[in-house]
């Protein structure tokens, strides 16, 4: 079986500078994979080329057996993907509520929509109870699962997450990682993970994906990145 | 005391149409971040629609319909055709290019229909009712009132309890994550332009009755009036659009009647200086944390 993406000497930039460089990588449908790197990479680059939201130079990327060009950003998510970009992932002027709503507007099975919806106030207690409290009031945590649960509104096949444990305690960085793992396991949910929290990253990922200067440099089982110590030392520097 | 009181009604009445007007220019601006100076024209244009369907039914309610329509019309295609291809870098590029689209529409105006004004029928008396012997309102005025009242709560209905509402007011304030959400941000600007030009097309046809006709400037001093008022309301906050309408069509009734009306253009300008050193952001102007 091929993978849900594929990647293929993938480039871009920002006007003529080049920041991503030929980049090349598979996720298999069901994994997680985690993109990992120093600042400058590239990581939230990939994303957000992988995404639409930059155009790129080169390369080509297939998801779900069809080649992504010029497909249009808002089209995406209707085919299963959707990218939580870092940081600034809600509405913070609109309420828990809407910020959930707006996640399913697109969709046409409006039960299933509302169901979803459901689920992720089940899953993410906390903003069960601030449903009617604006973005801006959410606490960092909060917020995080805010854009994480309004992303699982869409069912999406392919994730790709930004930096979600970004200023978030370690306990509710587990959380989420844990919960990743979970969606993976069960719903054959696939995920594309940059992440500056290395060793949280490599807890839950199937695949390790070290990236530096624009360039994957290796891309390795993150059981192997987790316990080869020289390996880890080599590429990530600790 | 009873010419208090009938400034006061005659303030309301004018102040409900710039609160119309002044909700037309913060419909944009929350939309695109521009304050629209093609506004007054595009009123005045689609007025002049609105008008030679009322002469040629001699229907005032179809006349009303086809200039709201008409508003809708042109403020896509403002929005399409011009709007979308200027570089929003610089604020500036907005004004100069609105500007220059008030001088076109004015010209066409005034080769197709002239430059004289044209009589504009109100559908209703304009005479003022006694209410116990104090010159109240006229039955114009209400309409003018409950017109302006009906689209303020229609508009505020749309924007909060509809999925349409909910995407124009997602795509103004984060586009890029409501691109990722599905939502088609170009297409909801047009719709906020769209919706915009239809009210002020209805604040045009409100207002063309109460002054000396059709004419294409004769939107010029209303839409300066409507701008303060905006401002003063805070150009963010429909609701502030409103108020500042309402209060800046009293102020100016009272000036106006108690100082004479050739102090009225200058009351403009001094209220829009003092909201602008007192309160730049508006009354209603809330300083929030944004982005994480």
């Amino acid at each position: 079986m091929s993978a849900l993406l594929e990647v293929e000497a993938l480039s871009s930039g920002y006007g003529p500078v080049p920041v991503l460089r030929e980049v090349t990588l598979d996720v298999p449908a069901g994994t997680i994979a985690a993109v990992l790197g120093a600042n400058g990479a590239g990581k939230t680059t990939l994303l957000r080329t992988l995404s639409g939201l930059l155009r790129p130079t080169g390369g080509r990327v297939r998801y779900d057996g069809a080649d992504l060009r010029g497909v249009p950003v808002e089209r995406l998510v209707r085919r299963g993907l959707a990218h939580v970009p870092e940081g600034r992932g809600i509405v913070a002027e609109l309420t828990v509520e809407e910020n959930l709503r707006l996640g399913g507007l697109w969709r046409r099975d409006r039960a299933d929509a509302r169901r979803a919806q459901d689920e992720v106030y089940q899953l993410f207690e906390p903003l069960a109870r601030r449903r009617r409290h604006a973005g801006h009031q959410l606490s960092g945590g909060e917020r995080q699962m805010l854009a994480l649960g309004r992303a699982l509104i869409a069912r999406p096949k392919l994730l790709l997450l930004d930096e979600p444990s970004l200023g978030l305690a370690p306990r509710v960085a587990a959380q989420i990682m844990a919960l990743l793992r979970r969606l993976c396991d069960n719903d054959g949910l696939t995920v594309l993970l940059v992440e500056q929290n290395v060793r949280s990253a490599l807890s839950v990922a199937d695949q390790g994906v070290v990236m530096s200067l624009g360039r994957v440099v290796m891309a390795t089982p993150a059981a192997q990145l987790r316990d080869d110590a020289t390996l880890r030392h080599a590429y990530l520097g600790f | 005391m009873d010419r208090f009181l009938f400034l006061t009604f005659d303030g309301l009445s004018t102040g409900a149409v710039y609160a119309a007007f002044a909700l037309a220019l913060v419909l944009i601006w929350r939309a695109a971040r521009l304050v629209n100076f093609a506004q007054g024209a595009m009123a005045v244009a689609t007025a002049y629609v609105g008008y030679a369907v009322v002469s040629a039914t001699g229907s005032y309610w179809l006349g009303l319909g086809a200039a709201v329509l008409a508003g809708l019309a042109l403020g896509a295609l403002v929005e399409r055709v011009l709007m979308r291809f200027v570089g929003h870098a610089n604020p500036l590029n907005d004004v100069i290019v609105a500007l220059g689209l008030v001088l076109l529409i004015q010209a066409v105006l005034g080769i197709v229909f002239g430059n004289e004004y044209r009589p504009a029928a109100a559908p209703f008396d304009t005479d003022a009712l006694s209410l116990g012997g104090i010159a109240a309102m006229s039955p114009y005025d209400l309409w003018v009132l409950g017109a302006v009242l009906a689209v303020v709560v229609l508009l505020g209905l749309l924007f909060t309890r509809t999925p349409i509402g909910l995407r124009m007011r997602s795509s103004a304030f984060a586009p890029e994550v409501s691109r990722l959400l599905g939502v088609n941000v170009g297409r909801m600007l047009t719709v906020g332009w769209a919706l915009a030009a239809a009210v002020g097309a209805l604040a045009g046809m409100l207002v063309v009755p109460t002054g000396l006709g059709l004419h294409p400037h004769a939107m010029d001093l209303v839409f300066v009036v409507a701008f303060t008022a905006a401002v003063v309301g805070g150009l963010d906050s429909p609701a502030g659009a409103v108020v500042g309408g309402l209060l800046v069509g009293l102020i100016l009734s009272y000036v106006t009647g108690y100082l004479g009306p050739d102090t009225t253009p200058l009351a403009i300008l001094v209220l829009l200086l003092a909201v602008l050193l007192v309160r730049p952001g508006g009354l209603f102007s809330s300083v929030r944390a944004r982005h994480v």
